[in-house]
């Protein structure tokens, strides 16, 4: 447990060492949100009906911003060797990072998901449910963007391969995100939605660390 | 010390290739507590790739690689230290912190970071980003996570390269007391440790 903390710690310190990634990432995620007014029509007719969506898809984006980062510069400088001869197996290195990940970029980033679906004419009502359904987005992210780290190991251009690797696997987190707010919209009730996205959490996180380890382990070889 | 209770490494009828390139093969040897061995051969004869066969990031093509009786991963997770080319340092941190997770994470005993600080002659250094730190420094800091998690394996990729003469003499009598305290050591090198050492020579065996 104590290597689990201070690897966890090293993570997180990271994470908002060298130029406060987590808020270029809410940034970003703004930006995006204020881009489809002018891009769409600014009538609330229009925009009201897609702020979950959008909201959605601007979290996905923005949870790739920080991902090439999460184990290439590792293997660059060579902690990555570190990490492995270390006494916690690589399968919890990368939940201990994948954990770090959600803590550092995922938390900020569905604290601002309300923000942006706000400004896009979602009813204030919803603001709770759009942070708790994005804090839980944002972990299945996490553990996926992580997978997606590992395997594009090595590869020039890691950033764009990623975002080829994983956005297709954020699919199932976008659509029921997205899918429990609008239900909430209609006055539905949202657990179904909510239901499956943690159902997807849940098996991110069992099959991510697993596969990631494997692929960390090619790279190493 | 020719029981078999004091090996340490144990390497059987190894063959290790990258890509299409068999490095070596059949290549038998044991280190043993107390003893250092010079890793030798030309470049590409396959020093680093041993060392990280021996370290679980390489799997071999045939043979066997032991730690007399203990379990691999858990001789490869508790007891072994690998320093390679790359000091695995992060640039935006301070010394004392890369210092303290490194130690940490490897298993410091108590007063180990302090005695790793005196050790490598560090204290001048702690608050300086590693990125401000020269070649020989970043190496300093690097062996310093060695002394403060005691570990009794030691792979070295050419431990002293960055080094000056003095620190070069410094880092062997720190190489000699892990030797003494029943530690071994297995180093690739190009220049000789300042320590007697038994010589194994890749070039010979491909």
């Amino acid at each position: 447990m104590r290597a689990a903390s201070i690897l966890f710690r090293r993570e997180l310190s990271l994470s908002w060492s060298g130029g406060g990634g987590p808020l270029l990432a809410c940034g970003f995620m703004l930006c995006l949100t204020a881009i489809l007014p002018l891009a769409a029509g600014a009538e609330k007719v229009v925009l009201s009906p897609v702020a979950p969506g959008m909201a959605w898809l601007a979290l996905a984006l923005a949870s790739l911003l920080s991902l090439e980062r999460l184990f290439e510069r590792d293997l660059e400088d060579g902690a990555l060797d570190l990490l492995a001869t270390g006494p916690l197996p690589l399968e919890a290195v990368v939940v201990i990072k994948a954990m770090a990940q959600w803590l550092a970029n995922g938390l900020p980033l569905a604290l601002t998901a309300p923000l942006a679906a706000l400004s896009l004419g979602l009813p204030l009502t919803l603001v709770p449910l759009t942070a708790l359904a994005a804090a839980l987005g944002a972990l299945g992210f996490a553990f996926t963007g992580a997978l997606g780290a590992a395997l594009a190991l090595g590869a020039k251009r890691g950033g764009l391969l990623i975002a080829i690797v994983v956005l297709p696997l954020f699919i199932p987190p976008v659509v029921f995100g997205a899918g429990a707010l609008t239900r909430a919209a209609q006055d539905l009730p949202p657990s179904p939605a909510l239901a499956l996205l943690g159902a997807y959490v849940l098996f991110t996180a069992a099959l991510s660390p697993l596969a990631g380890a494997a692929a960390i382990r090619n790279a190493q070889s | 010390m020719s029981s078999q209770d004091d090996i340490l490494i144990a390497v059987s009828a190894l063959r290790l290739s990258r890509g299409e390139r068999t490095l070596f093969r059949n290549l038998s040897f044991t280190v043993r507590a107390g003893e250092a061995v010079a890793l030798t051969g030309v470049n590409g004869a396959g020093k680093t790739s041993l060392l990280r066969a021996i370290a679980g990031f390489i799997r071999p093509d045939a043979g066997q690689i032991s730690f007399g009786g203990i379990e691999p991963t858990e001789a490869r997770s508790r007891r072994m230290h690998l320093l390679g080319h790359l000091d695995g340092l992060k640039g935006a941190r301070t010394a004392r912190e890369e210092l303290a997770f490194q130690a940490r994470w490897l298993g410091n005993d108590a007063d180990g970071e302090v005695r790793a600080i005196t050790a490598l002659g560090l204290a001048p250094l702690l608050d300086l980003e590693t990125r401000k730190l020269s070649a020989g420094q970043r190496r300093r800091l690097a062996i310093a996570r060695m002394i403060a998690a005691p570990r009794p394996i030691w792979l070295l990729d050419e431990p002293l390269s960055p080094l000056d003469a003095d620190w070069r003499a410094r880092v062997g009598v720190l190489m000699r007391a892990h030797l003494d305290d029943g530690g071994s050591i297995l180093a690739a090198v190009h220049d000789p440790l300042p320590l007697p050492t038994h010589a194994l020579d890749l070039g010979a065996t491909a």
